[in-house]
């Protein structure tokens, strides 16, 4: 593996005007490491993983992904290069059809022949299980297949790391586990990964290092383990004994 | 559909009968059966290509200036921002006959001040005049419509490596133009009125040649309410074009 981490956050801070965001984030991630990340809402866990990728910017600390520190407008677009997002709302192009809005980056940013992004679209599209809708609009599908494009799309710029921003929580319950699936596969292929989720069942089964976030802190981290059977802290107690009621 | 072929309808109904009432109209002035008539009305009616091609002209100028001052007016940088929301500002502020009056008799000088020598002739004056004095409200249009797309298509599009000109070429203004095109075809229509402000500067549209048949004929009412059926005759058919498009590119939204 190339030098050290995929990923190294350093004393991170982040401000909305007086709200402070996000308070000193140390948080290494390691080659082939998956982190599930939870913690109450408002707890700065969207927030983290958008400033990985520069969606967010940040006001302190330092980034590093795969090796390349953020600092200028090439940094970023290098650092992008390497990492997919999966969002909450898919975000697919509505516009465009399955196929165009797996090819688009491949084509426009990477310069790809249309045959070859066609060719990778397709089987992306295979391995998330639904080849034969290449050609419909986004909307002529239902949310857990948008998903599962939105992943394939991701995938299409072929990323090192994969950052998944609540990926199941505006899809209907019948529908989550068709897209976690397709995530444990991810995971089981050894793509480094951070998912933001309240899925537990899934961090039970895919995750290496749980995190679990509140205030704009890390307040607790261990593993899935550790962290369902004995969370240390308090507040870690109140969040699970919420979230696992049901 | 319905509601404008009776509103056509009526129009047309009420103009007949007011020629009925004997005395008060003299359609002689424009009846094409009459060699003067016919010859009137050729005159008035071939304005129409002068008003058609300086409102395409004028259209085309201020959608390209639109685009050019909405994009930087959108930057997250103040700085960039400023400029744009300036001009906008201060090109709103300028009533059209003024500019019209400033760009035609003003612009020349400023320019030969300049060392540039150049005439600007009637229809560059009301080209430019109209160009710029709606380029405000075009560049407005944009805004709104580029904004009214959701954050995280960019967002999407930047995490598949789209820059920011690929962005907006590729996702942003494909979806936004269908909600940018009912209220551009809008300012279309006021330029089409508004290109009647060139007949003061002496430009040969419409407007112009009512003008003088009626120093001549001294009919007014005939003429100007042909004057009138030509605009709402040009506007009809922008109107019914636009329709058709929007049908094509899935502007009504609710239908969806």
């Amino acid at each position: 593996m190339p030098h050290g981490n995929a990923i190294e956050i350093s004393g991170l801070n982040k401000w909305y005007d007086d709200y402070h965001a996000l308070k000193d984030i140390e948080l290494n991630v390691k080659h082939g490491e998956r982190i599930v990340v939870c913690g109450p809402s408002g707890s700065g866990k969207s927030t983290l993983i958008r400033c990985v990728n520069s969606l967010e910017s940040h006001d302190s600390g330092s980034i590093t992904v795969d090796g390349i520190l953020m600092k200028d407008e090439a940094s970023i677009n290098s650092i992008r290069a390497e990492v997919g997002m999966v969002f909450q709302q898919f975000n697919l192009f509505p516009h465009l059809t399955i196929l165009q809005n797996l090819t688009l980056g491949p084509m426009k940013a990477r310069g790809m022949s249309r045959k070859d992004a066609e060719k990778r679209a397709m089987s992306l599209l295979e391995r998330v299980r639904i080849p034969d809708q290449a050609h419909k609009k986004p909307s002529g599908l239902s949310g857990g297949q948008q998903q599962r494009v939105a992943i394939a799309r991701s995938l299409c710029m072929e990323p090192k790391i994969m950052l998944f921003d609540e990926p199941t929580s505006a899809l209907d319950p019948e529908m989550i586990s068709e897209v976690l699936d397709v995530i444990v596969d991810l995971a089981e292929d050894g793509m480094t990964m951070i998912v933001v989720t309240h899925e537990m069942g899934f961090a039970r089964r895919a995750a290496d290092r749980m995190i679990f976030m509140d205030h704009g802190e890390i307040i607790e981290t261990g593993t899935p383990e550790q962290f369902f059977e004995a969370p240390k802290t308090e507040r870690c107690k109140q969040f699970l004994a919420q979230i696992l009621q049901h | 559909m319905k509601l404008r072929t009776a509103f056509i309808v009526l129009s047309c109904v009420a103009l007949a009968g007011c020629a009925a009432t004997p005395g008060t109209w003299g359609w002689y002035v424009i009846d094409p059966r009459t060699p003067n008539g016919y010859n009137n009305i050729r005159f008035l009616i071939n304005g129409m290509g002068a008003t058609i091609v300086l409102s395409l002209v004028a259209a085309a100028m201020s959608m390209t200036i639109g685009m050019l001052v909405a994009l930087p007016g959108m930057s997250a940088n103040r700085w960039i921002r400023l400029p744009s929301r300036v001009y906008i500002e201060f090109v709103r502020a300028i009533p059209l006959l003024p500019m019209l009056f400033w760009v035609f008799y003003g612009l020349p000088v400023v320019l030969k001040s300049m060392g540039i020598s150049v005439s600007i002739d009637a229809f560059w004056g009301a080209v430019i005049t109209l160009a710029i004095s709606d380029s405000a409200f075009t560049a407005e249009i944009y805004r709104s419509g580029i904004q009214s797309i959701n954050k995280g298509q960019t967002e999407a599009a930047k995490t598949v490596g789209l820059n920011y000109r690929q962005t907006m070429r590729y996702v942003i203004l494909p979806q936004a133009i269908k909600r940018i095109l009912p209220p551009l075809a809008n300012q279309f229509i006021y330029i089409v009125k508004m290109s009647a402000f060139a007949s003061v500067i002496g430009m040969q549209e419409l407007t112009r040649r009512a003008n003088e048949l009626v120093v001549t004929e001294y009919r007014p009412l005939e003429i100007y309410s042909l004057l009138i059926l030509e605009y709402l005759v040009l506007v009809l058919i922008i109107s019914f074009f636009v329709r058709w498009l929007e049908r094509k590119m899935g502007s009504d939204e609710s239908k969806v």
